[in-house]
């Protein structure tokens, strides 16, 4: 049990120091790579509690792909001018308090929720669903998911598809004058068709690209 | 002094299988180069050791002694922490291999999403090198690994529940296991080939080797390094491959199932069926490198979100209703 404890204190502090440098590191490339280790200690510690499932599906899709895509954006940026420098520079004071403002909410939500259910165990139907014994994690969430919540799961899909038709759209242009590579007819080239002789007129000139 | 002596024996267990693992990447690059060198009617390297068996050594030796150059305006902790990533998740991912019903180092629930987890996390190494060299060309490359590399793990995630439907279990074990009838490359064979496409992607091998294209990118991400941090990447870069084919020999030709279950076969350890399957694959790697002309970025991009995503999510469907009205379902 020791040894338990002495893992999880290690995540922990892992997690929590690293969650404090995302916003206090100057460099934002170096935030994202905090953000990860932040990923990467919460699914060990998602792993210590048993939920195995869980803990590798944050690797592979927060660490595998969503944080992937915020690297990619974020090492586009000018690093240079992108120092970050909340706590120093004029302009962006004036951000702080609506941020205070968002994590003192967000704050209380959690000691309601967590409080709630640590004092008042019977208000949810948290125990509707038991862990059966002998199961495996990834087996007892499926039957959970696909029966019970199934609706609500397949909603939840609708809402992220949606999500993600919306922003194809709002981004989609359709722009004039660029030259499209269609497959077919780069396959399908015939020599015949791909060189024309031409009688070319002496100092004249020939028009090849219309 | 419980602690301790778990420890310890964890320990032995892990070295016994990272000394085999490394000597047989240095073993595969001889064998890659060599195959290569066959195809174009070559040599290869045949003069250090036996048939040039000792030439990876050789090219390390002159690695470790080479001068570590780092560039000035560099990010220095994470150029120096790229090709240790890459190196530590090539090798962390070896712990859930199994070969053979007891020989596993980890025996975990979910060994097939631990790969993968570990094999999409590969992409950092490349990223991290690249843009911490802060040069143009390791950039491009980054960012052309970092697209190529998220767009085929997903079609690889579809072709491993395709597996998954069949197997009912999460387990490597479990999965070799529910191939002793038949290997699931006969009833997955389209999918077979997708894996073995999108694996040769993942890896960065030719005819998909884009982040490192030669040719216009000088060498892509590796571009600013040298000595033993650049063979550091290409050690990595050869475990993943490694770790790519036992993937592939797991979750299609039956692990460390022997092809025919009768005498003379059985005789055969299973790790050893398993290392020869893993050798097919890599062979067949190595012939493509050899064969096929590199793609543009265009056609990779199209190749894996408009014809493999779609083609292997269709199989999704249809394996999952064939197992449904034929009642072959597997029972958990």
């Amino acid at each position: 049990m020791i040894a338990h404890a002495i893992f999880f204190y290690v995540f922990s502090i892992i997690a929590v120091v690293s969650a404090i440098m995302v916003t206090a590191s100057k460099n934002t490339v170096h935030s994202v790579f905090f953000l990860i280790l932040d990923f990467i200690s919460i699914s060990c510690l998602f792993i210590m509690i048993g939920a195995e499932f869980l803990g590798m599906i944050m690797l592979i899709v927060y660490v595998g792909a969503v944080a992937v895509l915020f690297l990619f954006v974020v090492m586009m940026l000018n690093v240079a001018q992108q120092k970050n420098q909340w706590f120093v520079s004029k302009d962006s004071s004036r951000h702080i308090p609506i941020g205070l403002l968002i994590s003192i909410i967000i704050f209380f939500e959690l000691i309601i929720v967590v409080g709630g259910w640590k004092y008042k165990p019977d208000l949810f139907n948290f125990t509707k669903s038991s862990i059966e014994n002998g199961v495996s994690n990834t087996h007892s969430l499926g039957q959970v998911l696909y029966t019970d919540y199934i609706h609500v799961f397949q909603i939840s899909g609708m809402i992220l598809l949606i999500a993600m038709i919306g922003a194809i759209v709002l981004t989609f242009r359709q722009r004039e004058g660029v030259k499209k590579q269609s497959y077919l007819k780069q396959i399908s080239r015939e020599r015949t068709e791909g060189v024309e002789v031409l009688e070319v007129a002496s100092n004249k000139g020939v028009k090849i690209d219309d | 002094m419980e602690y301790l002596d778990i420890i310890l024996q964890e320990s032995y267990k892990i070295l016994f299988l990272l000394v085999p693992v490394l000597v047989s990447v240095a073993m595969i690059v001889w064998l890659d180069r060599r195959v290569w060198a066959f195809v174009q009617k070559r040599q290869g390297p045949n003069v250090v050791g036996p048939f040039g068996l000792l030439q990876s050594l050789a090219d390390a030796l002159k690695y470790i002694f080479k001068e570590i150059i780092i560039p000035a305006s560099s990010n220095k902790v994470i150029f120096i922490l790229a090709p240790i990533i890459t190196m530590t998740l090539a090798l962390i991912a070896w712990a859930v291999i199994p070969f053979g019903l007891e020989q596993v180092l980890a025996d975990i629930n979910v060994g097939i999403l631990y790969i993968f987890a570990v094999s999409s996390l590969g992409v950092y190494g490349i990223i991290m090198g690249g843009w911490s060299s802060n040069s143009k060309y390791p950039f491009l490359g980054a960012i052309r690994s970092a697209a190529q590399m998220v767009s085929y793990e997903v079609s690889i995630g579809i072709i491993i529940i395709n597996v998954l439907l069949c197997v009912g279990s999460l387990n490597l074990n479990d999965i070799v296991v529910a191939q002793k009838e038949m290997w699931f490359v006969i009833p997955l064979f389209p999918m077979f080939v997708i894996f073995f496409i999108s694996a040769l992607a993942e890896t960065n091998r030719p005819p998909f080797d884009l982040p490192e294209a030669e040719a216009e990118l000088v060498a892509g991400y590796q571009t600013e390094y040298s000595g033993m941090m650049y063979a550091m990447f290409w050690l990595g870069e050869y475990a993943n491959i490694l770790l790519m084919c036992a993937l592939g020999s797991i979750l299609f030709l039956g692990g460390w199932l022997s092809p025919i279950d009768l005498y003379p076969f059985n005789l055969i350890p299973g790790a050893l069926w398993l290392i020869f399957k893993i050798l097919f694959l890599f062979i067949l790697f190595a012939l493509v490198k050899a064969i096929v002309p590199r793609y543009r970025y265009d056609q990779l991009m199209r190749l894996g979100w408009k014809i493999f995503l779609p083609l292997s999510l269709t199989y999704v469907v249809l394996t999952a209703s064939y197992l449904f009205y034929f009642n072959l379902l597997p029972t958990i």
